[in-house]
């Protein structure tokens, strides 16, 4: 570790880093826009600058900029000389030429890094008395507003969206004082992760639409530690609300899990919480087939006398509700009338999932993907599927350019010198997927095949490398697929780290259980083999560990008299099974949000709180427990699940006495109470703030209503208040609402809450996992293998429970389309843009063709969105011409897949 | 022996000078004789030994650039670019060359790329050269003929693919790394070093990048010798260069004379003195990006180390000479009119900080100028003025007229701003 001498003082500091970094992680202030903590450094804005001194008799020394300069022994720094400091003074006298300095009115306003880093360079006196640059801005989607007058040209934006994502429709445009970031012209950002811009830019150029149309600043919202339930990695997010409202969603670090960026689904598909679809009150079915609203005593009365005049009472859990709502369910039908809510498939996979992470494979964390040197993807669909997922695999191709750059004595963080030593250089990619994918345009090999054949191609590899070892002659086969099997097999044995990812999007337990199988054989050729299997909801895997016994249909094959469904619309697990199943049911109590195909059809419906309104506990694919913090208490009679089912057998209990019964029965979830402090915890005798210290108005919020300022509400399930009391500060991380210290209050004031730059948060709790990795792990037998001609493409947006109820999101979601190859147009004689309908299916929804003769011979592939939800699992499916039909236009033309 | 080596072949009134009597003048002679007797390394010694520096305006030295290119490992290519970008206002010296006598540039690139073990190569020059372009791709595919260029030159080991890349037009395109992205078909925004483009050059491979007079003195010293070559310069620089003077002089134009000769005999021996009714005032030595100088600097000798110690830079050696009725402001406005439209836009000091210095002096320059816009000048003469301020040289480059016309012009300035116009236009200076 060198040491450095910085205006006087000797720093020790991380060798092989940037000064701005070294400072930044010594809680040395220097402002800086370009430089991103996980993007590096280009030197563009050169707010940075220090002095460095070429010896210790320089008295002049000269201006460096401290992301360009490394840290060597010895090196001398000054960030306070005068030169310094006049330096960075006239960097933002100059970005602020153009800005338009419209604060007031910009929704960046209070959380904007510009501001922060003009408060900090001490500037005041503007002296510019020219005309400013405007532009025009674009429409950019539903999700991002545009703004570019504000923009100060630090870059960040291209390069997070281009270089970091692999974005191709945001661009620099211009040059001089006239840069224009955006696209070539208006339409949607197509990247799936363009949200980020909100944040990764340091002012308002990019902002959250979804906040915009009911503007809340920074400082107003409450707020608390989250985990993102759109898909199973459970990214770390904050969520905020006010007036009984989510108002954003934002990214919460967490150095193991999603670092520093969120999907789109992610930061925009929380717009269930205020659904006019959602469930509020509690409601009994009448004789008419309508809802009567009833009071929450009188619906538990209901309830309960139904329970007492029944025997055969099952419980339908979910994979998308917390661990404490399933529980509370199992407690009240019993261990062995409650079901995880998953198909057998669905559990079989998971079943794998739970094997490997129990097992002595080397199941890397999402942020240890980016460190493996060679990936092959198995089926899974992980761009639309595990979206975050995809963009650690997108920064694994680049360790063929660090290798590159550590040859040529270049630092990781010089990050355009990087790219430019690499150009297209990338570490390999091998994509096996039945249609085309996201990760295709950086794979070094991208394979279509059906899912039997990619079954096959994985127990082609394992054959070759299980012979290699006992010196077998490999199994005859045809000699072009022998020659890809070895072409894989010698990139995964040249890597150093080569990593199998798979999934349940593929929807074959076979598969994965071969992909756990290649996982193993390869690690007996190398130690650093990895292997991440996605799950297919936030807390799929909880679920799964908590139920041994049934699966959805086992469940429903008992012809139980009373059912309860805990937070799950069976018909999309159940797709064309749903109404015949739904039929057989005599009474269905329904604890939800969402009016939804299963609710609709509930005798009595409990409004169940959401997510982001009550604690929760998941397990995420990386077998990682996680607790999601209630934002806020939801209006009306809606209560948590595990609240409504607890007053159902008259029981009060507290997340925490849930979570101790759970660990109690099954101890690998001891861990899940280490995933936060529980409601006793107390940081100088009082609970953790929900709100900021500045929140403004709070006791005029409600003033319209009664002049009184009402009382705050009591969380009692938690050691966070709803209140400003407190000092987020020293919360820890996983009660911290929001990060801010003095002087930063944007999102950047991370690095204050890190123990170095990039480093883990200073409050983490240790991360528990459920799973210890101490079983060897069994090869499975081989098993058959099941060819679907009807696939499902899962689209990020559209694809999972929730997240299509959300009114900016759905306008993403795509329309119906059939997805096939042009001799299967040809024998059923359709044509692109025809219209088709699956006559199996009662009220079919009209498909409309496109060609595709990329996928696999007999394949046809339609989205898998809950409008579609009949033809799941409907294999062999036949479509018929709807005469006529013009597939409708769409609302945003390029908002539409295809 | 000829004293004006690189321009011995060029003849305005005829056109350009074919392959045939370019040979004719011992032309490709140097490539024939180091293919077939002459290793890479002994190339270099011979360039370094020569003290040939760069004339594109910073003059480094050529050999030193060259030998900080890796040894060849034969894991792919390596390249050498000509920069014919002359963008630098008040330079026409490449033109002369590039139009007149292609074929040297051509034989310059060759054995350059033969010492570098570059196999590709490109002419990169500004679209409006379009003579220069129609000429060079047909000496190209003469040279191509006489397999001066192609696999295996003339039954050697060595091959070479040249190619003529016409830019689509910005100054910062003259800058090496800038140009290097535009060749790649981005963004013309120039590259931070390290690494430099020896390491990592055009797609990440060693690269050299040489102004095409650079090029073309090539040729000359592995004919003649460094020691002849050294003889050439009249001072401490080896060789000859090509001077410009444009202005109002009696013959502005572009002449090969030694190393180091004087700006007064340039001025006056071969441009002819000032008009008349005109009286001199001031240059700029080496195109719009240098110092200016005066009087007093009319006895410097035109070489790199003497004219830095007068305060400005040699530069392309192509001088415009500021006359006494010409406003110092309004020629100061202009260049800084042009650097902050050249600007590529990537760094605050350049992007922001050009336009800035602009709009003051076309505010002083239509009288509506401030005591308090002079500090502003100055404080923002600061700001960009050094290099490591900024990201590349194109902004510190743009201030040097400023700073040094407000060292030199004060007066003019002050007359601006105290009687609220220019006094050039009322013909009272």
């Amino acid at each position: 570790m060198p040491i450095i001498t910085v205006d006087g003082y000797e720093l020790e500091v991380k060798a092989g880093t940037n000064l701005l970094d070294a400072l930044l992680s010594r809680n040395i202030d220097v402002p800086y826009f370009c430089w991103h903590p996980a993007m590096g450094s280009i030197g563009a804005c050169r707010q940075c600058a220090v002095v460095q001194y070429a010896n210790k008799d320089d008295d002049r020394g000269r201006i460096v900029m401290s992301c360009m300069t490394a840290v060597t022994e010895g090196a001398i720094f000054s960030v306070d000389t005068n030169n310094a400091v006049t330096f960075r003074e006239s960097v933002i006298e100059n970005l602020m030429l153009n800005h338009p300095h419209d604060c007031p009115v910009c929704e960046e306003g209070g959380e904007c890094h510009l501001q922060d880093m003009t408060v900090m360079v001490g500037h005041r006196n503007r002296q510019y008395t020219g005309r400013k640059t405007t532009f025009r801005n674009q429409y950019l989607g539903p999700f991002i507003g545009h703004e570019m007058n504000r923009c100060i040209t630090c870059y960040r934006c291209t390069r997070f969206y281009q270089d970091y994502a692999g974005g191709h429709d945001l661009n620099a445009f211009g040059s001089r004082d006239r840069v224009f970031f955006g696209r070539a012209e208006s339409g949607v950002l197509e990247n799936e992760f363009a949200g980020n811009l909100i944040e990764v830019c340091p002012t308002g150029v990019f902002t959250d639409k979804t906040l915009s149309k009911n503007y809340t600043r920074k400082w107003d919202l409450q707020s608390a530690p989250t985990v993102c339930t759109g898909c199973s990695l459970g990214c770390n997010t904050y969520t905020s609300e006010r007036y009984g409202e989510l108002r954003r969603v934002h990214n919460r670090y967490n150095q193991e899990v999603n670092g520093y960026f969120l999907c789109d689904r992610g930061r925009f598909g929380s717009g269930y919480v205020d659904s006019p679809k959602r469930i509020r009150q509690a409601g009994m079915l009448n004789a008419a087939g309508l809802y009567d609203v009833v009071s929450k005593d009188s619906a538990i009365e209901h309830v309960r006398s139904m329970l007492a005049n029944a025997s055969k009472i099952k419980g339908i859990g979910s994979p998308r509700a917390s661990l404490e709502s399933n529980q509370s369910l199992r407690d009240l039908v019993g261990e062995d009338n409650y079901c995880s809510g998953m198909t057998n498939t669905e559990r079989e996979m998971h079943a794998v999932i739970l094997d490997v992470l129990r097992s002595d494979l080397n199941s890397p964390s999402m942020s240890e993907v980016e460190n493996f040197d060679a990936v092959l993807v198995l089926g899974e669909d992980v761009t639309n599927h595990a979206p975050r997922l995809a963009l650690s695999i997108r920064q694994a191709t680049r360790n063929k350019s660090l290798k590159l750059a550590a040859e040529t004595q270049l630092s990781e963080w010089q990050d355009a010198a990087v790219r430019e030593l690499a150009q297209n250089q990338r570490s390999p990619l091998i994509v096996v997927t039945p249609m085309t994918d996201r990760l295709d345009e950086i794979a070094s090999q991208s394979l279509r095949m059906s899912f039997g054949d990619i079954t096959k191609l994985t127990q082609g590899l394992i054959d070759a490398l299980t012979s290699d070892v006992s010196g077998e002659k490999q199994r005859a086969g045809s000699s072009e697929s022998n020659e890809v099997v070895r072409g894989i097999i010698e990139t995964l044995l040249a890597a150093e780290r080569p990593l199998i990812v798979s999934g349940t999007s593929v929807g074959s337990p076979e598969l994965l259980k071969r992909a756990a199988n290649l996982a193993a054989a390869l690690k007996q050729h190398k130690k650093t083999a990895g292997i991440f299997l996605c799950a297919s909801e936030v807390n799929s895997l909880g679920v799964c560990l908590i139920d041994n016994h049934h699966s959805l249909e086992s469940i429903l094959d008992e012809a139980p008299e009373v059912v309860i469904v805990l937070e799950n619309d069976l018909s999309l697990r159940l797709g064309h099974r749903f109404d015949s199943w739904i039929a057989k049911m005599p009474r269905l109590i329904a604890v939800d949000h969402l009016d939804h195909l299963t609710t609709s059809k509930a005798d009595i419906v409990l409004p169940a709180a959401t997510d982001p309104e009550c604690e929760g506990s998941y397990i995420n694919t990386e077998g990682r427990a996680q607790r999601s913090m209630a934002v806020f208490k939801p209006a009306g009679n809606i209560a948590a699940s595990y609240h409504w089912l607890d007053a159902l057998r008259d029981v009060t209990r507290v997340p925490s006495e849930i979570r101790a019964a759970l660990a109690n029965q099954f101890s690998e979830l001891q861990v899940l109470d280490d995933a936060a402090p529980d409601e006793k915890f107390r940081d100088a005798g009082g609970k953790q703030p929900r709100m900021t210290h500045r929140s403004s108005g709070r006791t005029a919020m409600y003033a319209d209503i009664s002049v009184h300022e009402p009382k705050q509400p009591i969380d009692e399930d938690s050691a966070m208040a709803f209140s400003m009391e407190g000092n987020q500060n020293r919360s820890p991380s996983a009660l911290r609402a929001y990060t801010w210290t003095p002087g930063w209050n944007s999102n950047q004031s991370i690095h204050k809450f890190q123990i170095e730059v990039n480093g883990s948060d200073v409050a983490a709790n240790p991360p528990s996992f459920v799973f210890s990795d101490s079983e060897s792990f069994c090869h499975y037998p081989r098993g058959n293998i099941s060819n679907n001609v009807l696939i499902p493409q899962f689209h990020i947006f559209g694809s999972d429970e929730l997240s299509a109820f959300s009114d900016e999101l759905s306008q993403r979601v795509p329309l119906p389309y059939l997805r096939i190859r042009s001799e299967d147009a040809q024998r059923l004689g359709l044509t692109k843009d025809d219209g088709v309908m699956c006559d199996q299916v009662k009220k079919s929804t009209p498909l409309r063709i496109i060609i595709d003769d990329d996928l696999p011979v007999d394949c046809m592939v339609y989205p898998k969105i809950a409008e579609l939800f009949e033809l799941n699992g409907l294999d062999n499916a036949s479509f018929v011409r709807i005469d006529g039909w013009h597939s409708p236009p769409a609302i945003i033309t390029s908002d539409r897949t295809n | 022996m000829t004293l004006t080596p690189l321009t011995q072949n060029i003849h305005p009134d005829r056109g350009p000078t074919g392959i045939v009597e370019y040979e004719g003048n011992g032309g490709y002679l140097a490539v024939r004789d180091t293919l077939a007797n002459l290793n890479p390394s002994e190339v270099l010694e011979l360039i370094k030994e020569a003290n040939l520096r760069g004339r594109g305006g910073a003059g480094f030295p050529t050999g030193m650039k060259w030998s900080f290119v890796p040894p060849d490992n034969h894991s792919g290519h390596r390249y050498l670019v000509a920069n014919a970008d002359e963008m630098e206002p008040g330079t026409f010296k490449d033109r002369l060359i590039l139009e007149f006598d292609p074929h040297q540039l051509i034989e310059g690139m060759i054995l350059s790329a033969y010492t570098i073990s570059a196999n590709i190569g490109y002419i990169f020059i500004r679209a409006e050269y379009h003579t220069a372009i129609r000429r060079l791709r047909q000496a190209i595919d003469e040279a191509k003929a006489r397999h001066y260029l192609g696999t295996r030159i003339l039954g050697s080991e060595f091959s070479f693919e040249l190619h003529v890349h016409v830019s689509a037009g910005r100054y910062i395109c003259g800058e090496e790394t800038a140009l290097l992205n535009s060749l790649e078909g981005k963004r013309a925004t120039p590259r931070a070093k390290p690494p430099f483009p020896q390491v990592s050059g055009l797609w990440g491979r060693p690269t050299i990048v040489n102004n095409v007079e650079t090029l073309c003195n090539i040729p000359h010293i592995v004919a003649r010798g460094a020691d002849w070559f050294k003889s050439l310069g009249k001072g401490v620089d080896a060789g000859t260069k090509l001077f410009g003077a444009s202005g109002r002089v009696k013959h502005p134009g572009c002449w090969e004379l030694p190393m180091g000769t004087s700006i007064r005999e340039i001025l006056e021996q071969h441009a002819g003195g000032m008009q008349d009714g005109y009286q001199f005032k001031g240059l700029l030595p080496g195109g719009a990006s240098t110092d200016f100088l005066v009087s007093e600097h009319l006895d410097v000798a035109m070489e790199y180390e003497s004219i830095m110690k007068a305060g400005s830079r040699m530069g392309t050696g192509t001088m415009i000479i500021l006359d006494d009725r010409t406003c110092p402001v309004g020629m100061i406005a202009n260049l800084e009119k042009f650097f902050a439209r050249e600007s590529c836009g990537f760094c605050t000091p350049c992007r922001e900080g050009l336009p800035w210095v602009q709009q003051l002096l076309e505010g002083i320059e239509a009288g509506r100028g401030s005591v308090q816009d002079i500090e502003i000048l100055e404080r923002q003469s600061r700001f960009i003025g050094a290099i490591g301020n900024t990201h590349c040289a194109h902004a510190p480059g743009a201030i040097e007229p400023l700073v040094s016309g407000l060292k030199y012009f004060r007066d003019d300035f002050d007359a601006h701003i105290r009687n609220q116009r220019c006094h050039f236009k009322s013909g009272d200076a």
